[in-house]
C-alpha cells in the first residue's frame, strides 16, 4: 500500500466506523466493540506513516480540483503527523473510558454519540493532513459541525443555549474572519498550499501582515485566544468523554495546530520575525494566559476549572508559536502532546468523580482521595504536568518554550510562563491538597471507584504523562524536522 | 436534418404542447405522469444542450428555416443553458417529488389545469432562457407570468389570492415597463434580434429615447426579479403558494429575470450608453447591498419558515447583482454561478418545507418544534441544504460565495465593504437558519398531545427528491466543475460585447 493510500485509509476508517456503529445500534455490545477496532485500526494505519515521516518523506493524497488550482489535497508533515497520532491514540483510550461513563451514567442516543464521536475524528484527521488551507478549512468546519450534537447531547433548555455559544463563536469567527482571512492570501498570493517558508513573502508585508495575523488568530476559534474563549466554558455541558477528547485533544488542538501551521507555513517564521506588525499575537497569547489563569483560579465548578486551565495553556501553544524562535516552534509541538496527556486525564477524572459520587463542585472534593485513589492519583500527576513540575510531560514542553524565550531575550514570555505557573499552581494545589488531607463533609454518598473502563483508562493517561517526560526522544526527532526546516 | 438539431425549438414545444394535452386528460394521476414525463423529457434536452453548448459553443437555430434578422432566431449560450437547467430541473425534481403535497393543496378535479398551468411555465420561462429575439422574451415573459399567477393562486389559504393580486399588479407592471422600453429600442433601430439591435444601436446610442429604453428595461426587469425595493410582492408570493410551486418557482423565476437583465446590459447598453457602466455599478451596488442587508435583517426575525426563505431569497438576489455589478470576469463568474449554486439550495430548502408542511399544521418556527424526531430524514436534509444556503464549504453555497468574496477582494476599497457586507449577511445566514434547525431538533412541541404523535416522515418520493437535490448540493460543493465552467464562459460570453 502506498503511502497515499495509508493517508486515505486512514481518513475514510473512522467514516465506516461511523456508518457501522450507526447500524449497530441495536447491539451496544458489538457497536462499542466496534468503536474499538476502529479506533486501534486507526491508530495501527497512523502510526504505520511515522517511519517515513521520520526519513524525512512527505507522502501526498490529493482528491479533486475544485476551481482556479484549488484543489482539496492532503499531505502529512511532522506537526500533522505529530497531531494525527495523538488523536488516533487518545481516541482508543477515550473509547475505553467513554464505555465506562457512558454505561455508568445511563446516558441516552448513545449510537449517535459514537457516530458523532467517529466522524469528529475523521475530521480531526483531516485537518491534520491537510495540505492546503482550504481543506483545512473544509475540515474544520466539519469538526465544528460533527461536534454539536455532542455538545448539545442532553437536549434540554440550558444544554442548547449552551450549545448555541459553541457553535455561534466557532462557526461565526470562521465564517466571519477566517475565510476572509483564507480568501485575502488565495487572492494576493494565487495559492493556499502549505509551504515551508511561507508563502506570503513578497505579496503582503507591512501592517497587512499583522491583520491578517489577526483575521487568521481570532478566526480560528478553536484556538481559543480571548476574546474568542467563551465557546469553551460553554461546551463543558456536554458529556466528559466529549470534553476529555475533544476539547482537551482533538478540537482545541485543531485550533492551536491550525494557528501554529499557519504561522510555521503561510506566514513563515523569519517573514513574520522580520514584521514587527505581527509582534500582537504575543501579547494576546500572554493576555490570555494569564486572564484565564486568574478566571480559573475563581471557578467552583472543576469542569469549567479545567475549562479555563485549558484556554491557558493552548495560548501556551501559540505563544510558544508566537516567539519565532526554532526551539519554541519545537515548544510548541510538544506541549500540544504534553497538555493533551494531561488533560484527558484530568478530565477523565472529573467525569469518574461525577459517575462515582455525583460530585461537581471543587468543595465538594475534599477527602474523596480516600474513596478514590487511583483516579485522584492520576488527578494528582496530570495536575503536576499542567504546572509543569518534574517527571511529568508538562516539564519537557515548557523547558523548550523558555529556551525558546531566552534565546532571543524575549521577556515578556519568559515572564508570563513564570507568573502562569505560580498561578497554576495556585489552582490545582489547594484541590489535590483537599482530595488527599481533608476530612469528607459528613452525609455523602457512600461510594468507591468508577467503573474499571474508566479508570483503566484514566490511568493509562496518567502513566503516558509521566512517560512522556522519559521517553520523549521520538517526537523531539520528529519535530526537529521543523526546526531544521525553519532554519 | 435529424432530431438532434431540432431540439432548441423542442425545448420549448414539447411543455407547450403538452399543456393543452393535459386539459383533456381527467384524473389526477394520468395528468400528473404527462406533466412529469414532459418535464423530464425538457430536462434530457436541456442538458443534451448544455452538453453540445460545452463542446462545440453556442447553439443558433432559425426558427421554420427563416434565417434572422428576418425569423426568430433562438440562441443559446452558456448563461442560456445554465438557466435552461435550472428552469427545466427546479421543474422536474419539484413535480417528480411533489405529487402528494400538490394533492394536499389542490381539488383533485383541478390538478389537470394545475398541471397545464405548470408546464406553460415551464415553457415561457425556458422561451425566455433561449430566445436570441427581444419582443419574443416579452411573450414568453407574459406566458410564464400569467400561468404563474395561477399555480400562486392555487395555494390552499385563500390569502393567496391577495399575494396573486399583488404579484400581478407588479408583475404587469414591469412587463409593460420592459415593452416599452423594447418599443423604444425598436424605434430606434427597427429591429428586434438581439444581435442585429447591437449593431445598430452603435448609430443612435447618444439618442435619448436608448437612455429611456435603458431605463424602462432594468427597472421593468428590476421588478420580474425581485431586486430590492422591488421585491415586495415575492414574500407574499412565494410564502401562499403550493409548496412545491414555492420551491419551483424560487429556485428559477427570479433567476430568469436576471438573465434577461444582464443579456440587455452586457449585450446592448454597456458600451453604447455613455457612462452606462458607471450607472450599472453604481445604481446596482447600492441596491444589491441593501438588497443583502434587509433582506438578512428580515429573515433573521421572521418567524413563519416561508416568508423567512423568502426574504432570504432577496438576500442571495442582492448576492447576484453584487458580483453582476463588478462587470468583471470574476464578478460576473461569481454571480451567475451563485445562480445556479443558490437555486440548489432555495429548491432544496423549499422542498422540504414542503415535506414538513403535508405532516404539521403551519409553518410558524414553533409549529416545527421537535420534528427533527419524527422527520429525521426531512430535518437533515432540511440541515444540509441550510448549510449550503449559508456558504459551509462542502457545499455548493460555498463555492460561490468563495468566488464572490475573491472577486470582491480584487474590487479594492469598495470591494472590502462588499466583504464586510457578505460576510454579515452569511452570519445573518448562520442566525436565521440555526433557529430552525434548532427549533426542528430541540423544540419542544407545544401540544405534544394526539396531533404530534401521528407526524410520521414524510412520503417516498418526496423524500428521494429531497435528498436528490440535498447531494447535488454536497456534489456541486465538492466538483464544482460544471457550474464553475459554465459560469466562466457566461463571463466570457457577456463580457465579449463590452470594449
Amino acid at each position: 500500500m502506498s503511502p497515499a493510500d495509508t493517508i486515505l485509509l486512514a481518513l475514510v476508517l473512522p467514516l465506516c466506523g461511523a456508518v457501522l456503529i450507526g447500524l449497530c445500534g441495536r447491539w451496544p455490545n458489538l457497536r462499542e466493540t466496534i468503536t474499538l477496532l476502529t479506533a486501534t485500526a486507526l491508530a495501527a494505519v497512523v502510526w504505520s506513516l511515522t517511519p517515513l515521516i521520520m526519513d524525512g518523506g512527505r507522502p501526498r493524497l490529493h482528491i479533486t480540483e475544485l476551481f482556479g488550482g484549488l484543489e482539496i489535497a492532503f499531505s502529512v508533515e511532522p506537526l500533522g503527523m505529530l497531531f494525527a497520532a495523538l488523536a488516533a491514540t487518545l481516541w482508543i483510550v477515550n473509547s475505553v473510558y467513554s464505555i465506562g461513563y457512558m454505561r455508568g451514567n445511563k446516558e441516552k442516543h448513545q449510537t449517535r454519540f459514537y457516530i458523532c464521536f467517529a466522524i469528529a475524528i475523521a475530521a480531526a484527521l483531516g485537518v491534520a493532513f491537510a495540505d492546503n488551507m482550504l481543506t483545512l478549512f473544509l475540515c474544520y468546519e466539519i469538526l465544528t459541525l460533527s461536534t454539536y450534537p455532542l455538545v448539545s447531547h442532553k437536549g434540554d433548555a440550558a444544554t442548547v443555549r449552551s450549545a448555541r455559544v459553541y457553535l455561534g463563536i466557532l462557526l461565526g469567527s470562521s465564517i466571519g474572519l477566517l475565510l476572509p482571512a483564507i480568501i485575502w492570501t488565495y487572492v494576493a498570493t494565487g495559492t493556499l498550499t502549505f509551504t515551508p517558508g511561507g508563502i506570503i513573502d513578497g505579496f503582503i508585508d507591512g501592517p497587512a501582515v499583522g491583520l491578517l495575523l489577526a483575521l487568521y488568530v481570532f478566526g480560528v476559534g478553536k484556538a481559543a485566544v480571548m476574546p474568542m474563549h467563551r465557546w469553551l466554558p460553554a461546551a463543558m455541558v456536554a458529556p466528559t468523554p466529549v470534553s476529555a477528547l475533544l476539547h482537551a485533544v482533538a478540537v482545541v488542538k485543531a485550533g492551536v495546530f491550525t494557528v501554529t501551521k499557519v504561522i510555521i507555513y503561510i506566514f513563515g517564521v523569519d517573514e513574520l520575525f522580520a514584521e514587527p506588525s505581527g509582534e500582537w499575537l504575543l501579547y494576546a497569547a500572554a493576555f490570555t494566559i494569564i486572564a484565564a489563569s486568574v478566571i480559573a483560579l475563581r471557578q467552583q465548578n472543576l469542569k469549567r476549572m479545567l475549562a479555563y486551565s485549558t484556554i491557558g495553556q493552548l495560548s501556551y501553544v501559540i505563544l510558544a508559536a508566537a516567539v519565532l524562535t526554532p526551539l519554541s516552534e519545537v515548544g510548541a509541538a510538544i506541549h500540544i502532546v504534553a497538555h493533551a496527556l494531561g488533560k484527558i486525564t484530568l478530565f477523565f477524572a472529573a467525569g469518574a468523580i461525577y459517575t462515582a459520587s455525583k460530585k461537581t463542585e471543587l468543595h465538594q472534593l475534599a477527602g474523596i482521595g480516600a474513596r478514590m485513589p487511583w483516579t485522584m492519583a492520576a488527578f494528582t500527576i496530570a495536575a503536576l504536568s499542567m504546572i509543569g513540575v518534574p517527571p511529568t510531560g508538562g516539564f519537557v514542553s515548557k523547558w523548550f518554550i523558555l529556551a525558546g524565550a531566552f534565546q532571543t531575550d524575549n521577556y515578556v514570555a519568559i515572564f508570563t510562563i513564570i507568573l502562569s505557573t505560580v498561578l497554576n499552581a495556585a489552582y490545582f494545589l489547594p484541590i489535590i491538597f483537599a482530595a488527599w488531607f481533608a476530612k469528607e463533609a459528613p452525609g455523602g454518598k457512600d461510594h468507591g471507584e468508577a467503573p474499571w473502563p474508566a479508570v483503566l483508562a484514566l490511568s493509562i493517561t496518567a502513566l503516558g504523562t509521566l512517560a512522556f517526560f522519559f521517553f520523549n526522544q521520538p517526537v523531539l526527532e520528529l519535530e526537529s524536522q521543523l526546526m531544521a526546516r525553519i532554519e | 436534418m435529424s432530431l438532434a438539431t431540432q431540439l432548441p425549438a423542442l425545448q420549448v414545444a414539447v411543455p407547450l404542447l403538452t399543456a393543452p394535452l393535459l386539459v383533456l386528460l381527467r384524473g389526477p394521476g394520468l395528468a400528473w405522469a404527462a406533466a412529469c414525463a414532459a418535464s423530464v423529457m425538457a430536462f434530457v434536452i436541456a442538458i443534451s444542450l448544455t452538453a453540445s453548448v460545452m463542446t462545440t459553443g453556442a447553439i443558433s437555430y432559425a426558427m421554420g428555416g427563416w434565417p434572422g434578422p428576418y425569423g426568430i432566431v433562438l440562441e443559446i449560450d452558456a448563461l442560456g443553458t445554465l438557466v435552461l437547467l435550472l428552469v427545466t430541473g427546479a421543474s422536474t425534481a419539484a413535480l417528480l417529488s411533489g405529487r402528494a403535497s400538490l394533492g394536499l393543496d389542490i381539488d383533485a378535479g383541478r390538478q389537470h389545469l394545475f398541471y397545464a398551468a405548470w408546464l406553460i411555465v415551464l415553457a415561457g420561462l425556458s422561451g425566455i432562457a433561449i430566445t436570441g429575439d427581444a419582443f419574443n422574451v416579452f411573450v414568453f415573459m407574459e406566458i410564464s407570468s400569467l400561468a404563474t399567477y395561477i399555480l400562486i393562486a392555487a395555494g390552499p389559504d385563500r390569502r393567496a389570492l391577495t399575494a396573486t393580486f399583488k404579484y400581478l399588479i407588479m408583475g404587469t407592471i414591469g412587463a409593460t415597463f420592459y415593452l416599452i422600453g423594447v418599443g423604444l429600442v425598436y424605434m430606434m433601430t427597427g429591429t428586434l434580434n438581439f444581435a442585429d439591435m447591437e449593431s445598430r444601436i452603435a448609430d443612435v446610442s447618444d439618442q435619448r429615447p436608448i437612455l429611456v429604453a435603458a431605463g424602462f428595461i432594468s427597472v421593468g426587469l428590476a421588478l420580474k426579479a425581485a431586486v430590492f425595493p422591488l421585491h415586495l410582492w415575492l414574500p407574499g408570493a412565494y410564502t401562499y403558494a403550493p409548496h412545491v410551486v414555492t420551491a419551483f418557482l424560487a429556485a428559477c423565476s427570479t433567476k430568469v429575470a436576471i438573465y434577461v437583465l444582464l443579456r440587455f446590459d452586457f449585450f446592448l447598453f454597456q458600451d453604447n450608453l455613455v457612462g452606462h457602466t458607471m450607472q450599472f455599478a453604481v445604481f446596482l451596488v447600492p441596491l444589491a447591498i441593501l438588497g443583502i442587508l434587509v433582506g438578512s435583517a428580515v429573515a433573521m426575525v421572521e418567524s413563519n419558515l416561508k416568508r423567512l426563505l423568502a426574504f432570504s431569497s432577496v438576500a442571495q438576489i442582492g448576492y447576484i447583482l453584487l458580483g453582476a455589478s463588478f462587470a468583471n470576469e470574476a464578478g460576473l463568474t461569481a454571480a451567475v454561478a451563485h445562480m445556479f449554486n443558490h437555486a440548489l439550495a432555495k429548491g432544496a430548502l423549499f422542498l422540504a418545507v414542503a415535506a414538513i408542511a403535508m405532516r404539521v399544521n403551519g409553518l410558524r418556527l414553533q409549529d416545527i418544534a421537535g420534528i427533527g424526531r419524527r422527520m429525521p430524514l426531512t430535518t437533515a436534509a432540511l440541515a444540509v441544504a441550510g448549510a449550503s444556503l449559508v456558504g459551509v464549504p462542502g457545499t455548493a453555497g460555498f463555492v460561490s460565495k468563495w468566488l464572490l468574496l475573491q472577486a470582491a477582494f480584487a474590487q479594492g476599497a469598495l470591494g472590502i465593504a462588499a466583504v464586510v457586507v457578505v460576510i454579515a449577511s452569511s452570519l445573518a445566514a448562520v442566525f436565521y437558519v440555526w433557529r430552525i434547525v434548532e427549533c426542528a431538533y430541540f423544540g419542544n412541541a407545544q401540544a405534544p398531545g394526539d396531533a404530534a404523535a401521528v407526524v410520521t416522515e414524510a412520503p417516498l418520493p418526496m423524500l428521494l427528491g429531497l435528498w436528490l437535490v440535498v447531494i447535488a448540493n454536497v456534489y456541486f460543493g465538492l466538483a464544482p466543475e460544471l457550474p464553475v465552467s459554465l459560469a466562466e464562459s457566461a463571463a466570457a460570453d457577456l463580457l465579449r460585447h463590452v470594449p
